[in-house]
């Protein structure tokens, strides 16, 4: 279990971390949704201890990271696949890992099989590709077997097969027991992926639930109508106090009211509806509402 | 807000890791023999370093001796009382050394700060102090082991080429266990500067220039004519070397250097560099 309390990050007068509070418990994938900037990677730096914060805690399992001698048993973090040095083997990267913990060196056989990268372990790691270092920072954090994981954006350079195999493997760890936080600023790797959300903004949190919950809460239903009596439908869907918008092509878009509703109203008025179909906003849709007014690094003028 | 609202409830008890083993400083050690040794540039560099400084100081004694027939008989004379047993290790090799074991010591630290494996290493193991401290000594003991091998092979070669009438010397000769000693020491003293000025200054070719300007252009432009000038060139590592090879006292510098003081000057500097590393590099945010 990881427990953030009040954990605040400042670098001179800016606020990269404000007074986050959150828990990620064992058993799910957690993700750690924000647009970039939003504080995410100091975040996990600081749950690893590799950060100080400037007032707060974070804890792993009742301790904090940085007090404890050996990480690589209690937590496992890729947090930038850049973190490795080119001129080593992948082989010999982790071997040097391994041991400093008193990983027995059979693991490191081990992990490098489970991320597919066998055939890979004694090239160099600066000839790997982008999505091969990802890779390789995945089987660095899987070392220790620990019950804790650390992700930062761990999907960037995988190709579709990656993709689908790191997804399968945050569920497997989940799964067993551990507590999984991958971070993301894409909405859409993480609808497939994780249980819950943690949303954060300009290093605030900005929603701590489910997926589920996350989907209602900023989805506006929608209720796409087509039928051969427009005006008549529209005045008496309006007159129900809904809000309706009529498309260049007839189609009509109610908001406010249920389909059932709908159906019954058009029914009572004798009118005929050729098509009734309720759109849920995507998560897509309500991380952009949520963190739309917290975008650090916006395009444009709008933010 | 925190996650009593799961609608998905954990589908497996919380796993629970096996019991740790205790955290051992040997793990440290071997792994940071094993991060030395597994970057391809370091063997071939000392490899090439050790062979350099050999070759350095067996060319001295051997063009020595084959310039021997023609130097006049006082010329002979004082190269056997003074000439012979320097040769053994001569001052270009020794500020070879310096800048040599120094560039190992620096990248020792910076190949992990400059790619940022120095974030891995911290995460995997949170005493930061402890990561230092296995570096400083796999750093001096391999930089030491370099220091004995490439200053014993030279002193060997060198004494046995200028062995007889051109003054090579035994090991008990009088200065020859300190200067084989002081230019054994030089490697590790060199190393950890090294180390050290990675750990504070963090950019690879600002590192290196500072390495070269300490081991060759300091000791060789400041005069010590004045007081000032003297404690300054007299408290730079090259220049202790220089004051712990000679045989005999100093005559007609005014502020001379004495044996002791020259040792000193190798201890202040490992001191001080140890302290910079273990100081300075566990404090910053990674």
């Amino acid at each position: 279990m990881i427990e953030v309390s009040n954990l605040t990050k400042r670098y001179g007068r800016t606020i990269a971390v404000n007074d986050l509070s959150f828990i990620v418990r064992s058993g799910h994938v957690t993700g750690f949704l924000g647009p970039n900037g939003a504080g995410k990677s100091t975040t996990l730096r600081m749950i690893l201890g590799l950060h100080a914060p400037s007032s707060g805690t974070a804890t792993v399992d009742g301790c904090e990271c940085r007090s404890r001698r050996r990480g690589l048993r209690r937590v496992g973090a890729l947090l930038d696949a850049g973190d490795m040095h080119g001129g080593r083997t992948a082989h010999n990267h982790l071997r040097f890992l391994a041991r400093s913990n008193a990983i027995p060196r059979s693991r490191v056989d081990h992990v490098l099989r489970e991320v597919g990268l066998t055939a890979a372990a004694n090239r160099r790691i600066g000839d790997f590709s982008l999505g091969m270092r990802q890779r390789l920072g995945i089987a660095a954090a899987l070392l220790g077997d620990p019950p804790t994981l650390l992700f930062d954006e761990p999907l960037n350079g995988l190709d579709p097969e990656g993709v689908l195999f790191v997804r399968g493997l945050l569920k497997r760890l989940a799964t067993e027991g551990r507590t999984v936080f991958v971070s993301s600023h894409l909405m859409a790797e993480m609808e497939h992926t994780a249980d819950r959300l943690i949303v954060v903004g300009r290093g605030a949190l900005l929603a701590d639930e489910t997926v589920a919950e996350f989907a209602a809460r900023g989805s506006r239903h929608s209720v796409e109508v087509r039928t051969d009596d427009p005006t008549t439908l529209v005045a008496a869907l309006t007159a129900e106090g809904a809000q309706v918008t009529q498309a260049p092509d007839g189609l009509l878009t109610v908001t406010a009211v249920e389909a059932v509703r709908i159906a019954k109203i058009a029914a009572a008025r004798g009118v005929l509806v050729h098509e009734l179909t309720t759109r849920t906003g995507s998560l897509e849709q309500a991380f952009m509402e949520l963190t739309g007014s917290s975008v650090e690094y916006a395009t444009g003028e709008g933010a | 807000m925190s996650a009593q609202t799961n609608t998905r409830p954990a589908t497996a008890g919380t796993y629970e890791p096996p019991a740790e083993p205790s955290a051992k400083f040997t793990d440290l050690l071997a792994a940071e023999w094993i991060k030395l040794w597994s970057l391809r540039s370091i063997p071939w560099f000392i490899l090439l370093s050790a062979l350099a400084t050999i070759g350095v100081n067996a060319n001295a004694a051997r063009s020595a001796r084959a310039d021997w027939p023609s130097w006049t008989p006082d010329h002979q004379a004082y190269y056997v009382r003074y000439g012979a047993l320097p040769d053994a290790f001569t001052r270009p090799a020794a500020a070879w050394v310096l800048l040599a074991m120094g560039a190992v010591g620096a990248i020792a630290i910076l190949s992990e700060q400059t790619s940022g494996l120095l974030r891995t290493t911290f995460g995997a193991v949170p005493a930061r102090r402890e990561v230092i401290a296995s570096k400083v000594v796999v750093i001096s003991a391999v930089a030491a082991g370099f220091g004995v091998l490439v200053v014993a092979v030279s002193f060997w070669l060198d004494e046995a080429i200028l062995a007889g009438k051109y003054g090579g010397v035994s090991i008990g000769h009088p200065g020859a266990l300190r200067l084989v000693a002081a230019s054994a020491l030089l490697a590790p003293v060199g190393a950890l500067v090294g180390l050290a000025l990675g750990a504070v200054i963090r950019h690879s070719v600002a590192t290196m220039v500072t390495l070269f300007l300490l081991a060759f252009i300091l000791p060789t432009t400041i005069n010590d004519n004045t007081h000032l000038s003297a404690v300054i060139t007299n408290a730079l590592p090259f220049r202790a070397w220089t004051r712990l090879i000679l045989q005999s006292t100093i005559n007609g510098q005014p502020f001379p250097s004495t044996i002791g003081g020259a040792w000193t000057v190798y201890a202040v500097w490992t001191a001080v560099a140890v302290s910079l590393a273990l100081a300075i590099v566990p404090k910053r945010d990674q």
